[in-house]
């Protein structure tokens, strides 16, 4: 659910696109969207949120605070 | 789920890695193991190198001086994405310093590649070599990189193909870029110490996380060393990259020189440091200033007597196509390549690379037969002249057109390539013109005569006043016996009073690189 990419700041560079490892993150209109149901904040998979780690632009990838934390499985 | 095995890629951590960097062995600046004294050079002919290394250098206009003048490259964009972040390096836009041409070009795929390379090829005969150079890091984009070296190495054979990477993922593919058939990588190297990286580098993107300071420069640092050696090991020719940002790793850049060569780099290739504040890069906007001429060229001298240095780098765009110095890229667009009917005609290419290389030969005679005059003289006077050329070892270019200049140092020992001065693209009118002149005239402020095929009244008596010798009776002939033989009559002029010798001041590098395609 929670993180999302601002698409005014996105350079559609692809960086974070082949790391998420829930395959949430992809290519519309010439810049990177993640899909919220997909995205698990990479818990369960990384330390830190893949997309965040390698994203060229601060804070272009952020909580979207509109939604839910995401909850892992008990 | 399955998707985290076959997606994250970085594997080998990096502790592991310095520990095999120590271990490095002493193999001098050969990549091969052959037998025989080879000193390994950017402007050597064949003389000087072993048959195969000459084979895969002779016609790379990166990697032989003398060969940049006849053959062109071209680069592809299809790695847009990097994993690490430079401080003179603003991702949204053409990096000046690495081949990227950020949001101004276009991206391709590697299919669209293929075809672009293969219209160039048809129309541009002298082009040899496909690079892969970015807008990102090309080992961070690796099944784009690799389908398209595939697709192009079994549509066009004969092209050469290099990459050119900053080296952190660089120990994992290694064996990939082997079974490429890539026989050129460059690697972008500007410290080994990490204290120094740590002002260079904010952040790395290394096993799944983000390493910034010391750490991600040590890792860095590690892992293109690293990486070095085993492509060295394996017979792939690497040139080094460093950028020289002045007070920060210019003095270290002597160090990076020794660990490169050690580890057996085939040149290394000092760049300035590109950082007008518009770029928005860190350094630009922190009023970090590039190195001048002078200090530029003091230091590639100081790491010469190591190993052998380029100095003809354009810095060039990671969608650049020609002649190094010259942009045909415009004339490449995806759309026009798309609707272009492509032939691929080896045997065209064949014939027109074998007359350029009876004209390479031609013109190395005849400079040879200059010099040979010129080493009667003995003098200590040396000096920097600038040329304006085309290409074609020629003397070919009208002073007011020119974009660029090729600079070089003459003593009775000879003439040394020293570098090439970019100059703002011509602005046409009033005042503009002014501009543009004085432009040129702290481009090659250093220089003591520059060499045109035409040159208009005005301009011509502003450099005799700025003291540049404007030099066009050699109009349309080439340059290494043009300048040769005007040195000649220059230290006979000085012998007899006529005129005096005078040292000149310094030049600047121009801090923009060109974004568009003119
Ligand atoms: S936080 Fe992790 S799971 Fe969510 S989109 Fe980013 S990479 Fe994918
Ligand atoms: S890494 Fe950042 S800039 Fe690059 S595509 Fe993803 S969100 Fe956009
Ligand atoms: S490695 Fe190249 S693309 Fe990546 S940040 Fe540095 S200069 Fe930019």
């Amino acid at each position: 659910m929670p993180f999302k990419i601002i698409a005014s700041q996105c350079t559609s560079c692809s960086a974070c696109e082949p790391l998420c490892p829930n395959v949430a993150i992809s290519e519309k209109a010439g810049s990177f969207v993640i899909e919220p149901a997909k995205c698990t904040e990479c818990i369960g998979y990384f330390d830190e949120p893949q997309c965040v780690a390698a994203c060229p632009v601060d804070n272009t990838c952020v909580v979207d605070t509109s939604l839910a934390r995401y909850q892992a499985p008990a | 789920m399955n998707a985290v095995v076959g997606r994250g890629k970085c594997a080998k951590a990096a502790v592991g890695a310095s520990k095999m960097v120590q271990a490095a062995e002493h193999k001098g600046c050969r990549t091969s193991s052959n037998s025989g004294q080879a000193s390994c050079g950017s402007r050597a002919g064949q003389a000087d190198l072993p048959t195969e290394i000459w084979e895969k250098v002779k016609s790379h206009p990166c990697y032989s001086e003398e060969a940049h003048h006849h053959y062109a490259r071209m680069h592809v964009a299809v790695a847009p994405a990097c994993n690490i972040q430079c401080n003179y390096c603003n991702r949204k836009y053409d990096c000046a310093n690495e081949s990227r041409p950020g949001v101004v070009s276009e991206k391709l795929t590697p299919e669209q590649a293929v075809k672009k390379a293969l219209a160039v090829a048809a129309t541009i005969p002298q082009m040899t070599v496909l690079g892969i150079a970015g807008p990102g890091d090309p080992l961070a984009n690796p099944e784009k990189t690799f389908k398209t070296f595939e697709l192009v190495a079994k549509a066009a054979p004969d092209i050469k193909l290099c990459l050119s990477t900053n080296g952190l993922s660089l120990p994992d593919y290694v064996d990939v870029i082997a079974k490429s058939k890539v026989d050129h990588v460059t690697i972008t190297i500007n410290m080994i110490d990490p204290e120094i990286g740590a002002k260079i580098y904010p952040w790395i993107f290394f096993n799944h996380r983000r390493y910034t300071g010391l750490d991600a420069a040590r890792v860095l640092a590690d892992r293109q060393l690293l990486g070095l050696e085993m492509l060295s090991e394996r017979g792939i020719l690497c040139k080094v990259n460093s950028v020289m940002i002045p007070h920060i790793n210019d003095g270290h850049l002597v160090e990076v020189n020794k660990a490169v060569k050690s580890r057996g780099a085939f040149l290394h290739n000092i760049m300035p440091l590109i950082s007008a504040p518009e770029y928005g890069t860190v350094f630009g906007l922190n009023g970090q200033r590039g190195p001048t001429a002078q200090e530029l060229k003091a230091l590639q001298d100081a790491c010469e007597g190591e190993m052998n240095m380029m100095r003809h780098c354009r810095q060039c765009r990671a969608d650049a196509v020609g002649l190094l110095g010259e942009d045909r890229s415009a004339e490449f667009t995806t759309d026009r390549v798309m609707k272009m009917d492509v032939k691929y005609d080896l045997e065209m290419r064949k014939a027109y690379q074998d007359r350029v290389e009876d004209e390479r030969a031609a013109k190395a005679a005849a400079s040879k037969e200059e010099l040979g005059e010129l080493a009667g003289a003995a003098s200590e006077i040396s000096l920097l002249v600038a040329v304006a050329t085309k290409g074609s070892g020629l003397i070919n270019e009208h002073f007011g057109h020119a974009r660029e200049f090729q600079v070089y140092e003459l003593s009775t020992s000879g003439t040394k390539f020293v570098g090439h001065r970019r100059v703002d693209v011509y602005c046409q009118g009033g005042d503009g013109e002014k501009d543009r002149l004085s432009t040129i005239i702290r481009g090659i402020n250093d220089c003591h005569a520059v060499f045109v095929a035409k040159i208009g009244g005005s301009p011509k008596s502003n450099l005799i006043k700025a003291g540049i010798e404007p030099v066009d009776q050699y109009a349309h002939e080439l340059f290494e016996k043009s300048v040769i033989s005007w040195f000649r009559s220059y230290l006979d002029r000085v012998k007899s009073g006529e005129i005096q010798h005078v040292k000149r001041g310094d030049a600047s590098i121009r801090q923009k690189a060109v974004i568009s395609a003119a």
